[in-house]
């Protein structure tokens, strides 16, 4: 397990064309995003205030989901507490149930993903379809989401063609996204017509007037929640804000970060349950309460799942979502994995490579870089690190102490790249070498040149 | 579920750090000109705007768009404006309303920055769901109703209580393939935005 993401990214970056496909499509995201955010002048003091209406609200969060509830009970809205998973799954099974649901139509959350609840409602005999058409995809082709934001951005146009000719009967060899997307709609449509409930997940909770927000492009949420009577929406609680004001400084961030766009399509605010229907609200813990008493982890909770951290991070778009071991990929799930489990995940935190461009693009400004290395070093303590990867730091950390050492190291690294650079290849260096060329020895080193020259400038 | 309501509020207090005392709001930008400005925005996301003198020239206006004018069926939500070929309120299941191919609505904010359009539950007639099934959308914006930004936007909506109410900017759209940027969803296959004054 210690090496999941190693093996599971050398495969993925084993089929070099498409390697370098994803790593393209990806980082077309993240231009656009860096010109949505170039569009706003006050872009650094939207981070800034986003980030610390975050984290008061997460010094406040139980008085503010108090709050929520009492509003959103006023407003006909019920409001459910699950601490777990299973107990989530159970509160909307059992609605559904209540209700004789046979199909459901879901809009995007994560948190269900999370929580597991599609099989769990399968498992009870009912259908549900995930309705945004990433999902849909994932979910015919039987995998999970390998983004947050675009959840088959790893599918090539013409494998889309082929699974929806195999699963929704559209003819063979189809390859046009406007063609595929129009066959989505019209098999979507189908399902939304036969709906006779409506899940999603929750993009804000509001404390002050008990109205939760639900984003999407697509449509999929409205039309999910605006036919059946049912809708059932569930949340983290760590998605409740203080203010209806407060959106005016997130949502000008999280589309712009998320696909460059300067809002999404739809922005939907329920204050209520359709006309003589129902709405209940699922507020699930799930060992985020855990989370909010570890610091310097806290942080992570302010995320808005915009996916810029996936979308600019040279691993990620390197490895695809698949490399990592949490459903969650990408640096926010680098650090959200190993806080639920430190062994099974042990190998993301060092799917990084520290440089922090994740920590610079991140709207509520979360240091996932520093926590990755904070969670690093956890690990070192918790002793879950491969034999291999402690000796190796323990050897480095005696030849860091000892400068003589480190001096004869260097110049004998120095003589095999010039005399034998194969034989570094060999060594633990390999690696590194893998997919690059060594670079050449130089003829003097810095400690040289300061000796000879920079001690005597020296102010 | 009153033991798990109670176990998650006290795990969250025993665990939350000092409090953080809540932050100032920046400014946000401002145009010359919102209006047009937010003509503009529209177009950008991918709908299509267009601007008349006044309330009296919207029935021309909805005959000039070739949505409007080649509809078998249609829905005008804006007072005075435009022939409603479907009566909502005798229609009792919103899922009649399938096949509907165009409705004009009544926004009543639009942000000059995104293009977004605000629409009250109160505007969408007895089914909320019209905005998003049916084929092709036109709203209708006041100009004197436009601001520059969401922080603007957001001093001025009047959230129902109970209710319901949204931001549409543009049309339906996805680039769920290959990042392609396809229209039509599984909302409203066009947005035109008319804003008068």
């Amino acid at each position: 397990m210690n090496n999941f993401h190693a093996r599971r990214a050398a495969a993925f970056a084993g089929d070099v064309p498409h390697a370098h496909w994803h790593d393209t499509a990806l980082w077309f995201v993240r231009v656009k995003r860096d010109r949505g955010a170039a569009s706003v002048p006050e872009w650094e003091g939207l981070r800034d205030a986003a980030a610390g209406i975050k984290a008061h609200t997460l010094s406040r969060l139980a008085d503010y989901l108090e709050e929520f509830e009492r509003n959103a009970q006023a407003n006909g809205i019920e409001v459910h507490w699950a601490r777990d998973g299973a107990e989530h799954n159970r509160i909307v099974g059992e609605i559904l149930e209540r209700r004789g649901v046979k199909l459901v139509a879901k809009s995007k959350s994560m948190l269900t993903e999370e929580c597991g609840l599609n099989p769990y409602l399968e498992a009870r005999g009912i259908e549900i379809v995930d309705t945004d058409l990433g999902e849909r995809i994932v979910q015919l082709a039987g995998e999970p989401p390998s983004h947050i934001v675009m959840p088959a951005i790893h599918k090539k146009k013409e494998e889309i063609g082929e699974l929806f000719h195999d699963k929704i009967g559209t003819a063979p060899g189809l390859s046009d996204p406007k063609v595929l997307t129009e066959a989505a709609r019209q098999h979507l449509r189908r399902k939304f017509l036969g709906a006779q409930a409506g899940l999603s997940g929750v993009n804000f909770a509001i404390a002050e007037t008990g109205g939760i927000v639900v984003v999407t492009n697509e449509g999929n949420a409205d039309m999910g929640t605006s036919l059946p009577p049912v809708h059932v929406a569930s949340m983290g609680v760590e998605k409740v804000i203080p203010r209806a004001r407060d959106l005016g400084i997130f949502l000008r961030l999280l589309a712009r970060s998320a696909t460059g766009q300067p809002l999404s399509t739809y922005t939907t605010h329920f204050h209520g349950p359709l006309r003589g229907g129902e709405l209940h609200v699922v507020v699930v813990d799930n060992g985020r309460s855990a989370i909010l008493g570890r610091e310097p982890f806290r942080r992570s909770l302010s995320c808005i799942r915009c996916g810029a951290c996936l979308n600019t991070c040279p691993v990620y778009r390197r490895s695809g979502g698949y490399s990592y071991s949490y459903l969650i990929p990408g640096p926010i799930g680098s650090v959200l994995g190993p806080q639920r489990d430190p062994v099974a995940h042990a190998s993301l935190p060092f799917a990084s490579s520290l440089c922090g461009s994740c920590s610079d693009v991140c709207p509520v400004k979360i240091d996932l870089h520093h926590e990755l290395l904070a969670l690093r070093e956890a690990l070192v303590d918790e002793k879950v690190l491969s034999p291999g990867k402690r000796l190796g730091m323990r050897v480095t950390g005696f030849v860091l102490r000892h400068p003589a050492l480190y001096r004869a190291g260097g110049r004998v690294v120095r003589w095999l790249l010039r005399t034998a650079p194969g034989a570094l290849r060999l060594g633990p260096g390999g690696v590194w070498a893998r997919q690059r060329e060594f670079p050449e020895a130089p003829g003097e080193t810095f400690r040289d040149l300061w000796k000879r020259e920079g001690a005597g400038r020296a102010p | 579920m009153s033991g798990a309501r109670d176990a998650i509020l006290a795990a969250l207090r025993k665990n939350a750090p000092a409090t953080v005392a809540l932050p100032g709001f920046p400014e946000g930008m401002r145009y010359p000109d919102p209006p047009a400005q937010f003509l503009e925005s529209v177009r950008a996301v991918g709908g299509a705007s267009l601007r008349v003198a006044g309330a009296g020239d919207l029935d021309a206006a909805l005959a000039s768009l070739p949505v409007w004018a080649g509809a078998r069926s249609a829905v005008s939500l804006v007072p005075g404006a435009g022939r409603s070929t479907v009566d909502l309120a005798a229609i009792s299941d919103p899922h009649e309303l399938e096949g509907l191919e165009v409705a004009a609505i009544r926004g009543s904010l639009g942000v000059a920055e995104n293009g977004a359009v605000w629409v009250s539950g109160r505007d969408l007639g007895p089914h909320r769901a019209v905005f998003v099934i049916v084929e092709h959308l036109v709203l209708v914006v006041n100009a004197a109703d436009v601001v520059s930004n969401m922080q603007e936007a957001y001093a001025r909506i009047d959230l129902e209580r109970p209710g319901y109410g949204l931001f549409i900017a543009g049309p339906s759209k996805t680039a769920d393939i290959e990042q392609a940027l396809v229209i039509g969803a599984h909302g409203a296959r066009s947005c035109t935005v008319i804003v008068v004054g």
